[in-house]
């Protein structure tokens, strides 16, 4: 579904990936880890062609990067930099635009049913008429994800997709992927603590100075314990516990 | 009064005015709201200047081929030189070498100096470009509106038929891209589009007031409106009435319609920013509380917020420190 050869970016005058290879098969469930800097986000901005490469080949659903690859099936949630546009816009009009791909340039019939859907899938149904900019942070992420989902894609690519998300609606956004896995969806995500998606993680790719330096089974963590580990060759991550499951749990920020 | 509406109506020169400021009435405000959701609201300015070189480099051109009145390839020239200006801005911002900033200011330095050299070198004088710089619109001939008519055709069927596309462009570029959307033909789309508006307006208010048709009317709409059609359709409203309604001041008043009109705009605007916000305030005591059902994920017990010294009293419904 991706496939990724040599992959390497220059950005300003360094080089932030040094001959990245990556391949996510039909059905499997990809975490992207590593430190922030590490080259996450530009891994997956050029998988989806937002950055150039200077070296090496991206392959989507078979087809090289440009126009012969099939859209539709390919969603991608950025990582949110808050930068507002000039004009107000609404969830729903933000999510409609999740519609439009490849040489589709206008909406298709019944886009507000498909619109609305997908806001009910994140849990936004009742804001759909609400200026984005009047929504919080976290809110505005699960836009981001309903604009990715709404044209129902086989391949999602998720640059931490669940960041400042609260504890509820990641529990639901685990659900909706699960669900959507099960149906045969692939998974490409960047996270720092596998949280919630951890019982889906079938892959963990680990990046250090834009390179890959662990490509194997996701770090063994259970729900309800912390796991730090030291060793080099098995990835390190933090699960967090769940922050209902312990009743004398001080309060967390929301 | 009715009267004078009627004989109003019923002048050919007034018909053709009121036809070129109904069409950029409604134009420039659509282009406007796509600039201004891009952050680029002195685009329009930075066209107009160049559009100033075109006018001129159309009279020279003109005067060279010995052509009747010399200024019939002004306006070609001005469409010429807005396109090919607003489409190196896209290219320059696309980028990302230079900022868009420096680009517009090279323009609008380039654009004003450009045309005052070549009118010059043309055998004009400075105040032939007045009209352009100000406005002309009781000048309007049939041909003009023949023009301005086409350009503004296809202004609507482009901002209008690819809303949904410029809109996705102009919202989040990057997640454009990541759709396979042919995100560069759609930038150059709006950068043309500004362009044509540009020249379209440059009759009726002037390339000096061209981008504050643009940017005035889509600044009132934003005031009252939380989705982008819904202020599309407002400024464009706006864009209309301050058009209309200015030029049709100035055939009883001997005062400048491009300056009657921007004047006009921003009375609407300085109108609905102090009457909007005590809409909102009513409309909003109806509405709904801003924290509607939002689940407690986070358990708190007193004894643990005691811990850290601030014993948290259990919120009751009366003691909202905010009605206070
Ligand atoms: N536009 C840019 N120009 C130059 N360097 C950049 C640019 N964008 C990012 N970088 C650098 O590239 C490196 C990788 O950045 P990237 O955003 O891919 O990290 P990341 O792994 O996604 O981190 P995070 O966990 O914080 O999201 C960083 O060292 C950053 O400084
Ligand atoms: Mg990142």
């Amino acid at each position: 579904m991706i496939s990724a050869r040599g992959v390497c970016v220059r950005l300003g005058a360094s080089d932030i990936l040094h001959g990245v290879d990556l391949t996510v098969t039909d059905g499997e469930v990809v975490a992207l880890l590593g430190a922030n800097g590490s080259g996450k986000s530009t891994l997956v901005r050029s998988l989806v062609g937002v950055l150039p490469l200077a070296a090496g080949s991206v392959e989507l659903l078979g087809s090289p990067l440009g126009p012969s690859v099939d859209w539709e099936r390919v969603g991608y949630v950025p990582q949110r930099v808050s930068a507002q546009s000039g004009v107000p816009s609404t969830a729903r009009e933000v999510v409609s635009s999740g519609l439009l791909h490849g040489r589709r340039l206008r909406l298709p019939r019944g886009w507000r049913t498909r619109t609305d859907e997908a806001l009910e899938l994140v849990g936004l149904r009742d804001r759909a008429q609400d200026s984005t900019s009047e929504l919080s942070g976290g809110q505005q992420q699960r836009v981001l994800i309903a604009r990715a989902l709404v044209r129902r894609p086989d391949v999602m690519i998720l640059d931490e997709p669940v960041a400042g998300v609260d504890q509820p609606s990641q529990e639901a956004f685990a659900a909706t992927m699960r669900r959507l896995v099960s149906q045969g969806l692939t998974v490409l995500v960047v996270l720092h603590e596998l949280g919630e998606l951890a019982p889906l993680v079938t892959r963990a790719v680990v990046l250090r100075h834009g390179q890959v330096v662990h490509d194997g089974a996701p770090p063994a963590a259970s729900p309800g314990t912390t796991t730090r580990r030291t060793s080099t060759s098995t990835p390190t991550t933090t699960t967090r516990a769940t922050t209902r499951a312990p009743p004398s749990t001080s309060p967390t920020p929301g | 009064m009715i009267d004078e509406l009627v004989y109003m109506l019923t002048d050919p020169l007034m018909q053709r005015a009121l036809i070129a400021a109904l069409l950029v009435g409604l134009t420039a405000p659509i282009v406007g709201t796509y600039l201004v959701q891009r952050r680029l609201s002195l685009l329009g300015d930075g066209i107009g200047h160049v559009a100033l070189t075109g006018v001129a480099l159309g009279w020279l051109v003109g005067a060279a081929m010995g052509l009747v009145p010399q200024d019939v390839l002004a306006i070609p020239g001005a469409v010429i030189a807005a396109v090919v200006g607003s489409v190196a801005i896209e290219i320059v911002r696309s980028r990302g070498r230079t900022s868009g900033d420096v680009a517009l200011a090279l323009l609008f330095y380039g654009g004003i100096a450009g045309g005052v050299l070549l009118i010059g070198i043309a055998g004009g004088t400075q105040s032939n470009l007045m009209a352009y710089l100000f406005g002309s619109i009781s000048t309007v001939t049939g041909a003009d509106l023949v023009l301005t008519v086409i350009l503004g055709v296809v202004i609507l069927a482009v901002g209008l038929g690819l809303r949904a596309a410029l809109f996705t462009v102009s919202q989040d570029e990057e997640f454009a891209i990541a759709s396979g959307l042919p995100v560069r033909f759609l930038n150059i789309a709006v950068a043309v589009v500004a362009a044509l508006t540009v020249t379209v307006a440059m009759r009726v208010v002037g390339l000096l007031l061209v981008s504050a048709l643009m940017i005035v009317p889509v600044a009132v709409a934003q005031l009252v409106t939380r989705s982008f059609s819904r202020t599309m359709l407002l400024a464009a409203i706006v864009g209309v009435t301050v058009c209309v309604t200015g030029l049709s001041i100035t055939y009883w008043h001997n005062w400048s319609p491009g300056a009657t009109i921007v004047v006009l705009a921003i009375v609407v605007y300085a109108v609905v920013a102090t009457v909007a916000p005590a809409i909102a305030r009513g409309r909003r005591r109806h509405h709904h509380d801003p924290h509607p059902d939002i689940p407690d994920d986070v358990r708190v017990r007193p004894e643990s917020t005691s811990v850290q010294g601030a014993p948290a009293a259990e919120r009751k419904g009366g003691d909202d420190p905010c009605s206070a």
